[in-house]
């Protein structure tokens, strides 16, 4: 059983409610916090802490944090992104529906850090109930003296609004968030200027994911060198994985990074192995915007060493033969699953999700995804598959945001681990109907594509 | 001078103040190296970093940091570093994604411009016959609008738009308020006025300017003519619009006009005006004013820039110096014709050479 700090006190009965989340120790890290401790040494205990954003770049969140730009009189915020939309991804839903005083708590702490006295919450139109859960939490904290003007009496005012989003994946970018809180359409900006420099209403401003902040809770109750001491390398403390597809036991674990990828699929503890005894083909370990990998790949690295659940090992390899943490959407496929079917699904979501500024994006993935429906009706031909492949390859690098990347690096990863697949869809049009090409050689011994 | 910054793309060096873009740089410098910019429009404040047609290699970041930046970057919105070096037509990292812009670009255009207003003057055909490919490998339905009319003077042909959002800036920054924007996302977005409506601004026509593609017309000029046919002539009037800057530009056939527009630089910009103002102009002097006594007549409009419109109009032309015999090594330019008694498809007792009229049908055979 590994440590849970975020975790712990989730089953506690009506921990959503105030008064047994304080009962059970909550706020602690605000008195703590306010009363001895000054913003910089926050900032540096989180610095200690080597924790790393956890809403898909892995950015060192004490570096970004001090990039802040300070200038006189002018207000900073802190705003915590939970728009979470990306395929596979489920973890901060379940945060904020279990702990939204969890959420509160940590951004309290964050936003005495980054001196911001006014802080957002913009949440993904969707979670509608969860809106109702975090504004009564507001309402209860404010209640009860941990928000509002001259908190504990430290002279710190702090104010949390909750923003709602329309649904837009690209809302959940820190900028089109951005743009999208001040009541604009949710397009990315350009940057420079970075959100550090100008961010909301064009003031220095933090953007965080809502596993990042709650975080910071455990860092200042136990320091960031304990935080660091869980995990390995730079994969310091817990994350959350929220673990689906064809598995047993799908749902949002926490995880010290030090378990292997085969104990997180087939331990009971975790996801429980694959559902009726099927085979394992392919797994997306971080969220739909990171490379699939086939099985044999995804177990151990190029190198032949056991993959690990964190930042570096799964990244091994480089997308050559390795892919990403990301988000943490852990997407499992096995041996019924169609590779070319689940491309097609990935590039029908980024194509609906384009905000459309930017030519490659805008009009790279309607091709990509009318190319993929071709080969997946059995309509494609060979020559499909090398288009696709210069098709991601232009957008790739040469857009605004990382959507294009994003919708890029699946179809990339489809066709360099499965490219036989693909191969099989075009030269048997009508068998590709009725059945799957099945597990074939990606679940064998390393197959390192050439 | 200290406080001016060195850069070098493509191997020239030039000297820009700061918080020049490498595009302003490059431009300095002129002709190739100077980026294709689709979306960019100097005298709009925030334009640019859509489209991706000038995106640039930067070699080296800057004299204090070296370090070449890892993307292609948008030259328009990246400004100059002190010794920063650059690559636009050296690269061919760049020739290849700009390839690939240009082909995004041209996937759902519907290539009409045998009818299209904007042809001989369209950035996108520049752009298209420059650094595009011939032949498409898009293999699918194209999308389509239905046309609209924007009020009595304006039609959005939505279906060739390229999304640079120049208009909704101009809409922003020149009329007291804006009627249309971005409807939509993705490569469903579309420009729009929400419900149906007229475009009323007093300014509102210079979209039409702005437009790089065919997809904002005149509809005073719809099909009346097409630009390479009409002469440009630079003409002023005393306009009463204080925002107005009374010059502009006359597209005539004899004493005809057929169409107003803004004076243009060799960027396809609005130019300067001589009183100092930018050159935007009102709808009464672009629409209402189409009569050659309304105007004072200055002289035959420079056009510099590439396209069409450029043809046998004043400024840079190369006139051939050679005879047609040399052209012909030799050859008697009859000889051209008489392969037709050769192949017998003419009325054998007619010389093709000797018509003093276009050869017709009744001709031949
Ligand atoms: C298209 C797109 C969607 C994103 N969606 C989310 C999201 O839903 N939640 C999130 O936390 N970060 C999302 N991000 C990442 C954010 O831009 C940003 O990096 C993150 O909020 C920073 O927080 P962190 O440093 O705590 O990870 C998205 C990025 C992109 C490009
Ligand atoms: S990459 Fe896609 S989502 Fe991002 S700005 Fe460009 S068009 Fe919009
Ligand atoms: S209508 Fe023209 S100016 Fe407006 S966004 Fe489209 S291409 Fe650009
Ligand atoms: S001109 Fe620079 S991106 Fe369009």
């Amino acid at each position: 059983m590994s440590k849970k700090l975020l975790l712990e006190k989730a089953h506690v009965e009506n921990i959503r409610l105030y008064d047994v989340y304080r009962r059970e120790g909550g706020y602690r890290s605000v008195e703590k916090a306010l009363k001895t401790m000054s913003p910089e040494a926050i900032v540096e205990e989180v610095k200690k802490s080597g924790l790393r954003g956890r809403g898909g770049a892995g950015f060192p969140a004490g570096m970004k944090w001090s990039f802040i730009a300070k200038p006189e009189g002018v207000p900073r915020h802190l705003v915590v992104n939970a728009d979470e939309s990306e395929p596979g991804t489920f973890k901060d839903r379940y945060l904020m529906e279990f702990l939204p005083h969890l959420l509160l708590e940590g951004m309290i702490v964050s936003s005495f850090a980054l001196g911001s006295n006014v802080s957002y919450i913009y949440i993904r139109g969707e979670y509608a109930w969860i809106t109702d859960i975090l504004e009564q939490a507001i309402d209860e904290a404010k209640a009860n003296g941990w928000l509002g003007k001259n908190i504990l009496g430290s002279g710190f005012d702090c104010e949390i609004y909750v923003q709602r989003g329309a649904g837009a994946y690209i809302c959940g970018e820190e900028t089109a968030l951005i743009e999208s809180l001040e009541g604009k359409r949710g397009n990315p900006r350009i940057k420079p200027p970075f959100p550090a420099v100008q961010g909301l209403w064009k003031r220095p401003t933090v953007v965080n994911n809502v596993e990042t902040i709650t975080a910071v809770v455990p860092i200042i109750n136990d320091g960031g060198d304990e935080y660091a001491k869980i995990g390995v390398g730079k994969s310091t403390g817990t994350k959350l994985i929220s673990a689906c597809g064809n598995i047993n036991k799908p749902g949002v674990y926490e995880i010290d990074m030090t378990i292997s990828v085969e104990e997180f699929i087939y331990s009971d503890e975790w996801c429980g192995g694959i559902a009726n005894g099927k085979k394992l083909k392919a797994c997306i370990p971080g969220g739909s915007s990171v490379p699939i990998l086939p099985a044999n790949l995804l177990l151990k690295t190029a190198k032949g060493e056991t993959r690990l659940m964190n930042y570096e090992s799964l990244a091994d390899g480089g997308f050559a033969t390795g892919s990403m943490m990301g988000s943490g959407g852990f997407i499992v496929l096995d041996e019924d699953q169609c590779i070319v079917k689940n491309t097609f699904t990935l590039a029908r979501f980024y194509r609906h999700e384009s905000c459309g500024q930017c030519s490659p994006c805008r009009e790279g993935t309607g091709w990509m995804e009318k190319i993929l429906w071709s080969i997946e009706t059995g309509k494609g031909k060979k020559s499909d598959i090398d288009l696709l492949w210069d098709i991601q390859r232009k957008i790739e690098g040469n857009t605004i945001c990382p959507l294009g990347d994003a919708a890029a690096w699946p179809v990339a990863a489809a066709i360099r681990h499965f490219r036989d697949e693909f191969e099989w869809h075009v030269d048997n049009p009508q068998e590709s109907q009725i059945r799957n090409f099945g597990l074939a050689h990606y679940a064998d011994e390393i197959h390192i594509p050439a | 001078m200290s406080d001016l910054l060195k850069i070098t793309i493509d191997n020239i060096t030039v000297e820009v103040p700061a918080g020049t873009t490498i595009l302003n740089a490059a431009r300095q410098i002129g002709g190739e190296v100077a980026p294709p910019a689709m979306c960019y429009y100097s005298k709009l404040a925030d334009s640019g970093g859509k489209c991706r047609t000038c995106l640039v290699e930067v070699s080296k970041g800057s004299e204090k940091d070296p370090r070449p930046m890892p993307k292609l970057v948008a030259s328009c919105r990246t400004t100059v570093m002190d010794g920063m070096e650059v690559k636009n037509i050296t690269s061919p990292k760049v020739i290849d994604a700009r390839n690939g812009v240009v082909e995004f670009l041209l996937i759902n255009h519907p290539l009409d411009c045998p009818v299209c207003d904007q042809a001989g003057e369209c950035d996108l055909q520049d752009l298209g016959y420059n650094h595009g490919k011939e032949g498409t490998r898009y293999e699918f339905k194209r999308r389509t609008f239905h046309k609209v009319d924007l009020g009595d003077y304006i039609q959005l042909h939505m279906t060739r738009c390229i999304m640079c959002f120049r208009c909704v800036f101009v809409a922003d920054q020149l009329t007291e308020k804006r009627e249309h924007g971005i409807l939509d996302r993705g490569d469903h977005a579309q420009i729009a006025t929400l419900i149906e409506k007229n475009l009323h601004n007093d300014f509102i026509g210079n979209v039409i300017d702005v437009c790089p593609v065919g997809a904002l017309t005149d509809k005073t000029f719809r099909f009346k003519n097409r630009v390479w046919f009409t002469k440009p002539v630079d003409a002023h009037r005393n306009c009463s619009n204080p925002k107005c800057c009374g010059e502009a530009q006359l597209w005539m056939r004899g004493d005809e006009v057929f169409r107003v527009t803004a004076r243009k630089d060799e960027w396809g910009e609005v130019k300067e005006a001589s009183n100092g103002k930018t050159g935007w102009i009102c709808n009464t002097c672009r629409f209402e004013t189409k009569k050659a006594i309304d105007w004072t007549i200055e002289g035959p409009s420079v056009v510099n820039r590439h396209s069409v419109i450029s043809q046998g109009h004043y400024v840079g032309v190369i006139k051939p110096t050679e005879t047609f015999n040399a052209v012909m090594k030799g050859r008697d330019p009859k000889l051209l014709m008489d392969i037709h008694d050769e192949s017998e498809v003419n009325k054998p007792n007619i010389d093709l050479s000797v018509l003093d009229r276009p050869a017709h049908s009744t001709d031949f055979n």
